[in-house]
């Protein structure tokens, strides 16, 4: 269970902090006072009794981890999962800020449901920015009230879920969106190549039988986006990339246009295609996983840079959903709890990233990708800290989940680094 | 018996476990030439025939097997069960379980449903069929019917000819002949074939021709018709003159090769009716060797191990 505390003070002790804002790493002690920074220094003495002390030696001090993709499923599927539900699954996996897709229902397409989602958030303990939908109904025809989705928090624009098939409606709203200057995110598949697909198609899913989703159906889109983007001037955000031809034209199209952004989650970095040999649903999801040497691209895509971010896409559905054959199984998995200890073993245990560009990978970048503040670690700043064991192995379980859905492939794996405490809206969270 | 507990596929199972079907297949079929025809070694035994999907032949060959065996049976079908009033897979499954069966067979358009299956009952699970994936009883009849044609299974140059990309006929045949040690080649128009399909160990051509001269036997896959309209073949004409097996393409052959179909066949497209009722043709000894290799299956995977035939 997590454990929640509000002392006025508190003090965190011998920690290795690191700032990934200042890029500054030493071990230190921060105080956090009345929820904000106060002081971050190599050494804090304080006498006063009434002070939380927390003894971090051995542990990494750092921001909060931002997730800038996740389904909350409010309104509409509660019974997958709630904002509140969401926020508690975050919070363990030491997340203290995440975006939500708007494909809800009814999606977040308006002024209104995008106010619903800010205000339902205020007492959460994560803070939650919503994004709302490109097209009205996400039916990829008329544009939604972008502007006036912006004055009411709206964090970025997305049909999430359903690709915008029309080239010129996404031309217009990569044009329209420039007056926001918040970042279009389209899942970028054409639809009639995936076709019914539902795994990556390949060896694995001829010998399965399975309608196979090729990775050309995710590149060709990429490179549409990419150019329409580039040529327009506009901010692009590719989620969950998942070959290496899309890796490829996210770099090249980098090197033009600086308002290129990309992520990848968890998952498409972990497992590849042969993991699915016995039809295992907690592995069907949307873009597939793909193959070994696309799972190898991604990875030196993330440790380069060309692919600025992780992101979870925590996709909840019920055990109803997923006990059932892989072709009639939703697309999705949950991803908020484990994340921590799948990246941290594939890219900085098994691939040698430095735990320092992996921590980038999940504050500053992501945040700078949605335009959220990322000097938390400033004096008087509203503390956000995470604070994990970067060597803890752990096998992930049910009992680790706080999700409502537990539909996660993870269950059962070896992990490597855990979350241990998390500060997050004044409260403090022992995991 | 077996070292199996369920038949699901041909991928994964094992060689001894095949050959055991096989030669064991040849047991029954000499009871099911005997006046009798019928042995009650399944007498105490319980079977559900589940069929979510359409099947004529398959479930026909399953019945009588089971009857044969004097096993009691009971079938299902998707439409006149309450699986279309949205109850799920497992609650129907677990329901039927719950009225203590010994054995579900089952077909299903979803590829994985048998394998699926095994999780929610204790009984042996037989798939008869699981969408694009396995068809293993129609490849192990297969099998039957060409050893009892060649005498063995080990370097027979076998064609299997049609829509291999969503043939789980052509997969189970794949899996096990090359298990066996046969050779295959997979001929078909090139949107009907997958992209990897030689990885599974075969050859593959888009020239007919090429095949029947090459092979021992050729499998002619059914054509799906409806597969026109999803823009994989554009006519009934163009595949027939290109892909069928044509009386002339026949017969113009140096020698002669045995011509078998899983049935049901769309006479006069993928095969001329000459040829399907020529004397090369073992498309009906086919379905005999399928109530005989199902008994042999159903009988390894159930029966009492004291029990002899």
């Amino acid at each position: 269970m997590i454990n929640k505390k509000q002392p006025k003070k508190v003090l965190l002790k011998r920690g290795r902090i690191i700032d990934p804002f200042s890029k500054k790493t030493f071990i230190g002690d921060i105080l956090i006072e009345n929820g904000k920074i106060a002081s971050i220094k190599k050494n804090i003495s304080s006498k006063d009794k009434n002070i939380f002390r927390i003894d971090c030696k051995g542990l990494v001090v750092t921001h909060g981890f931002c997730d800038i993709h996740v389904h909350f499923r409010e309104p509409g599927r509660e019974d997958k999962e709630t904002l509140e539900s969401g926020s508690i699954a975050a919070l363990a996996g030491g997340f203290t800020q995440v975006c939500t897709m708007p494909n809800t229902n009814p999606p977040i397409d308006s002024p209104e449901h995008v106010y619903y989602i800010k205000s339902k958030s205020n007492t959460l303990p994560i803070d939650i920015f919503p994004i709302g939908a490109v097209s009205l109904g996400q039916k990829g025809e008329e544009l939604t009230e972008m502007l006036i989705m912006k004055d009411n928090g709206a964090i970025a624009f997305s049909d999430d879920g359903i690709p915008i098939q029309n080239a010129q409606f996404m031309a217009l709203a990569l044009k329209y969106s420039k007056m926001t200057n918040l970042p279009i995110i389209n899942h970028a598949e054409d639809i009639y190549l995936r076709n019914e697909g539902v795994m990556n198609a390949g060896p694995n899913s001829n010998n399965l039988g399975l309608k196979g989703n090729p990775s050309l159906a995710e590149s060709i889109m990429v490179y549409r986006d990419l150019a329409l983007a580039s040529s327009l001037g506009a901010r692009l955000h590719i989620p969950h990339i998942s070959t290496k031809d899309s890796v490829g034209l996210v770099k090249l199209f980098k090197s033009k246009n600086k308002l290129i952004t990309a992520e990848v989650s968890p998952h498409h970095l972990y497992f590849c295609d042969d993991d699915i040999v016995d039809f295992n649903t907690n592995l069907k999801v949307g873009p597939p996983i793909r193959s070994k040497s696309d799972r190898k691209k991604l990875i030196e895509g993330i440790k380069s840079g060309i692919i600025d971010c992780i992101a979870t896409d925590h996709a909840p559905h019920t055990i109803e959903d997923k006990e059932t054959t892989f072709n009639d199984a939703e697309f999705g998995m949950i991803g908020l709890e484990s994340c921590f200890g799948v990246v941290n073993k594939v890219l900085v245990k098994d691939n040698g990233m430095s735990l320092k560009s992996l921590i980038e990978k999940l504050t500053v970048n992501p945040r700078k990708i949605m335009n959220i503040n990322r000097d938390l670690f400033a004096v008087g700043e509203k503390a956000q800290i995470t604070i994990f064991d970067p060597n803890e192995k752990w096998k992930f379980s049910e009992k680790n989940i706080y999700s409502k859905s537990s539909n996660s492939p993870f269950i059962g794996h070896d992990l490597v680094g855990k979350v241990k405490y998390v500060f997050s809206k004044d409260s403090f969270f022992t995991l | 018996m077996l070292k199996s507990k369920h038949l699901i596929g041909l991928e994964n199972f094992p060689i001894s476990d095949l050959n055991k079907i096989i030669d064991t297949s040849f047991k029954f079929k000499e009871i099911l030439n005997t006046p009798e025809r019928k042995i009650g070694l399944l007498k105490d035994k319980t079977l559900v025939n589940m069929f979510f999907e359409n099947s004529t032949r398959t479930k026909i060959s399953f019945t009588l097997a089971e009857k044969r065996l004097g096993a009691d049976s009971i079938n299902f079908s998707a439409s006149t069960s309450s699986v279309k009033k949205g109850e799920t897979l497992k609650d129907t499954v677990q329901n039927i379980e719950s009225m203590q069966i010994d054995g579900a067979i089952i077909r299903h358009s979803h590829p994985g449903s048998a394998l699926k299956l095994t999780e929610y009952i204790d009984g042996s699970v037989i798939n008869a069929g699981d969408g694009s994936h396995e068809h293993p009883t129609q490849a192990i009849l297969d099998m039957v019917t060409l050893k009892e044609k060649f005498g063995k299974i080990k370097n027979l140059k076998i064609g299997i000819i049609g829509d291999i990309l969503n043939s789980r006929v052509a997969r189970s045949n794949i899996f096990g002949l090359r298990k066996l040690g046969a050779e295959v080649v997979v001929c078909g128009p090139s949107t009907l074939l997958p992209n990897d399909v030689s990885r599974l160990g075969v050859n593959v051509t888009n020239n007919v021709d090429e095949v029947l001269n090459w092979c021992d036997a050729v499998i002619a896959l059914r054509i799906q018709l409806e597969r026109m309209h999803l823009g994989r073949i554009p006519s009934k004409r163009e595949y027939h003159n290109f892909f069928g097996l044509t009386y002339e393409r026949i017969n113009k052959l140096k020698k002669d090769i045995t011509i078998m179909h899983p049935g049901p066949m769309n006479r006069g497209v993928e095969i001329d009716s000459k040829i399907a009722d020529s004397e090369n043709a073992v498309i009906l000894d086919q379905v005999l060797n399928g109530v005989a290799s199902r008994m042999a299956i159903l009988y390894l995977l159930l029966g009492d191990k004291s029990s002899q035939i």
